[in-house]
């Protein structure tokens, strides 16, 4: 995929067609993944840009008055800070708290999600080119890591680590490594197969090089749809994580974690605090869902039309 | 470094053996060539004779279960079992390269041709990318391909098959190796491109003084470009000579019937002559010819292991009843 090169330039009869170009329009061609991809990137963009558009910075205790606690949405602070979104039960200005709330899912879902993927591809990849024992002694070791559900081992793991951001990405990426392992290495058995690693090996190339240069290339539409679904998983999970209040400390909350404070209080008729976040929630995980099946069916060669 | 005339490569009583479950196939056993600088072998054999394990075994690329049980491997004079895997691996694409059959599986379908070809150069030579671009532009103009400059940033799949195969070629031979193996190069081609490519080969080992085994079963494709001319049958070289002796006077009854099975060997209207039956099993080997269930010659005295029989200097036979003052 790294074709988004200026040789188009050089070769006219590639212009025309370029692998990036034909990806894009066979992306494009359903309108509901569009919408996920339009989706997405406005949300992305919220999240990136949240210090500049949030009326309020909410992890500043000076802007924030308890006294302005859990108002409705469209009142007004006491220094005429009008509420959008209302407010929680700290007196934060929802609608700020929510955009810096998924700029923290977001970086956390991403963050685990490359980690995850470096480690697992790379485990993977050695896994299928190794072979033998080796492989079956990592392959057993990922069934092991992934047999376990993913929300009881991640638990454990904060329990052990503590609370903090980093700390919950070193647990989402020790949930997660196992499916990129197992995703790189079926690719790889494929792909290591093929002649041009055997002619890779006639011109001498170094174990290194032929697993990362050549035979890691053709593993990469596989591992972009998974990693798609599981950053999707991992904001999930570190929503899940923060709701049961053992994720992120409370003065800096993520969606998870404004949901979980604002639960208690939906049967009292402030719907707001949980809703509006959970939307925003549903809203980043299903943008990210679409995005993934759509690469999935564009890039799986069986599918093509 | 060595005489002239010493041959670059010389294999002698090569035995490399699959430890497979249902036991030990003997993939070679007992093969021995030698090619000189500027000299072409060709290696002719049908599917499973072992030509191409041959080929890996001097490459020292025999995946396990394979091994190398026996025999010797002579490099420039040097024994390649006496080198250890980073040795080996740095005369891989070097000195010895390799061409394979189809050109559509081995350039890397994800990477520039550009890229594929510099690294083939950065392995072997500390030099700049720029320098090796140079280099890989030289390459691709040497063997062919007009304006190299646009193909060098072409990916595998803008190129034609004979294109392709250009560029495997203009691999092989970028790093000035002295020996190259190809392994039925031509086999996935078109007719017409396939006698280009010959060309090209042929004109670069004939410049280059490099020594090339050419793997092929196609006897028609050898006897216009190999020197000399190896038969392998069951993992044995049987018949080994210059091309016009092998060709016009076959010694070993497998070669005459390979022979009667080209179709241009034969008159129009007339039958092509068949060899009855099958490779055999490389499992089940027994003692003996392994051609005398199909040979029309076989007698009892064949089933006693064949000595290789000297007729000539360079003209050697495996078979207790060859085809001597046949033909001629």
């Amino acid at each position: 995929m790294s074709s988004a090169k200026p040789d188009g330039a050089t070769t006219p009869a590639a212009a025309v067609e370029t692998p990036l170009r034909r990806f894009a329009s066979d992306y494009l061609e359903s309108p509901v993944a569009a919408a996920g991809l339009a989706i997405l990137v406005v949300i992305l963009l919220l999240a990136l840009l949240a210090p500049l558009i949030a009326p309020q910075n909410p992890y500043n205790l000076a802007e924030v008055d308890v006294m302005d606690s859990r108002l409705p949405p469209g009142s007004e602070s006491m220094a005429g800070l009008k509420f959008w979104l209302g407010t929680d039960g700290a007196g934060r200005d929802l609608l700020s708290a929510m955009l810096y709330g998924l700029r923290i899912s977001i970086f956390v879902g991403v963050m685990s999600c490359l980690v995850a993927m470096a480690i697992g591809a790379s485990i993977g990849l050695v896994a299928a080119y190794a072979g033998g024992r080796t492989e079956t002694l990592i392959m057993r070791i990922v069934d092991i890591q992934l047999s376990f559900p993913a929300i009881l081992l991640a638990l454990m793991l904060i329990a052990v680590l503590g609370k903090g951001v980093d700390k919950i990405i070193i647990a989402l990426v020790a949930v997660q490594w196992g499916y990129y392992a197992r995703t790189v290495r079926g690719t790889a058995l494929v792909e290591r197969r093929k002649d041009y690693v055997e002619a890779a090996r006639c011109l001498g190339l170094s174990h290194a090089r032929i697993v990362f240069h050549h035979i890691l290339p053709n593993c990469l539409p596989p591992l972009i749809v998974v990693a798609t679904v599981q950053a999707a998983h991992a904001i999930a999970l570190e929503a899940t994580l923060s709701f049961l209040g053992v994720g992120l400390p409370p003065t800096e909350p993520s969606l998870g974690l404004l949901i979980s404070n604002g639960f208690e209080y939906v049967l009292s008729g402030k719907y707001w605090i949980s809703t509006f976040p959970g939307l925003v929630l549903l809203a980043t995980i299903m943008a990210i869902n679409l995005v993934g099946d759509q690469l999935r069916d564009v890039l799986n060669p069986r599918l093509r039309r | 470094m060595t005489a002239p005339d010493a041959p670059t490569i010389e294999v002698d009583g090569l035995r490399t053996h699959f430890f497979t479950k249902a036991g030990v196939v003997k993939a070679v056993d007992g093969v021995s060539l030698s090619v000189r600088r500027g000299e072409i072998l060709g290696l002719v054999g049908e599917s499973g004779s072992g030509k191409s394990i041959t080929g890996f075994s001097i490459l020292g690329l025999v995946d396990p279960p394979g091994r190398i049980v026996g025999g010797a491997i002579r490099f420039n004079g040097v024994d390649l079992a006496t080198l250890d895997g980073e040795a080996l691996r740095r005369l891989r694409g070097d000195r010895i390269a390799m061409i394979f059959q189809d050109p559509m599986m081995t350039l890397n379908p994800v990477l520039r041709v550009d890229t594929q070809m510099i690294e083939a150069v950065t392995a072997h030579r500390s030099i700049g990318r720029t320098e090796a671009r140079d280099l890989a532009a030289a390459a691709l103009a040497e063997v062919g391909i007009a304006s190299p400059e646009r193909r060098l940033a072409a990916y595998p799949h803008e190129l034609s098959g004979g294109m392709r195969q250009r560029v495997a070629i203009a691999i092989a031979f970028i790093n000035k190796p002295d020996l190259v193996i190809a392994d039925e190069p031509t086999t996935a081609l078109d007719v017409t491109i396939q006698a280009q490519i010959l060309y090209e080969a042929q004109k670069l080992c004939r410049t280059r003084q490099t020594a090339m085994i050419w793997i092929t079963h196609d006897l028609a494709i050898v006897s216009s470009l190999a020197d000399r001319i190896a038969v392998m049958y069951a993992g044995r070289v049987v018949e080994d000579g210059a091309t016009a002796d092998v060709v016009g006077r076959p010694l070993h009854p497998y070669t005459q019937g390979l022979i009667g099975s080209v179709p241009s060997a034969n008159r129009r209207g007339q039958r092509l002559t068949q060899i009855p039956g099958m490779t055999p099993s490389l499992l089940d080997i027994g003692p003996g010819c392994a051609f005398r269930n199909r040979c029309p010659r076989a007698g009892d005295d064949c089933a006693a292991d064949p000595a290789v029989l000297t007729v000539a200097p360079a003209r050697a036979v495996r078979c207790v009843r060859p085809l001597l003052g046949v033909g001629a």
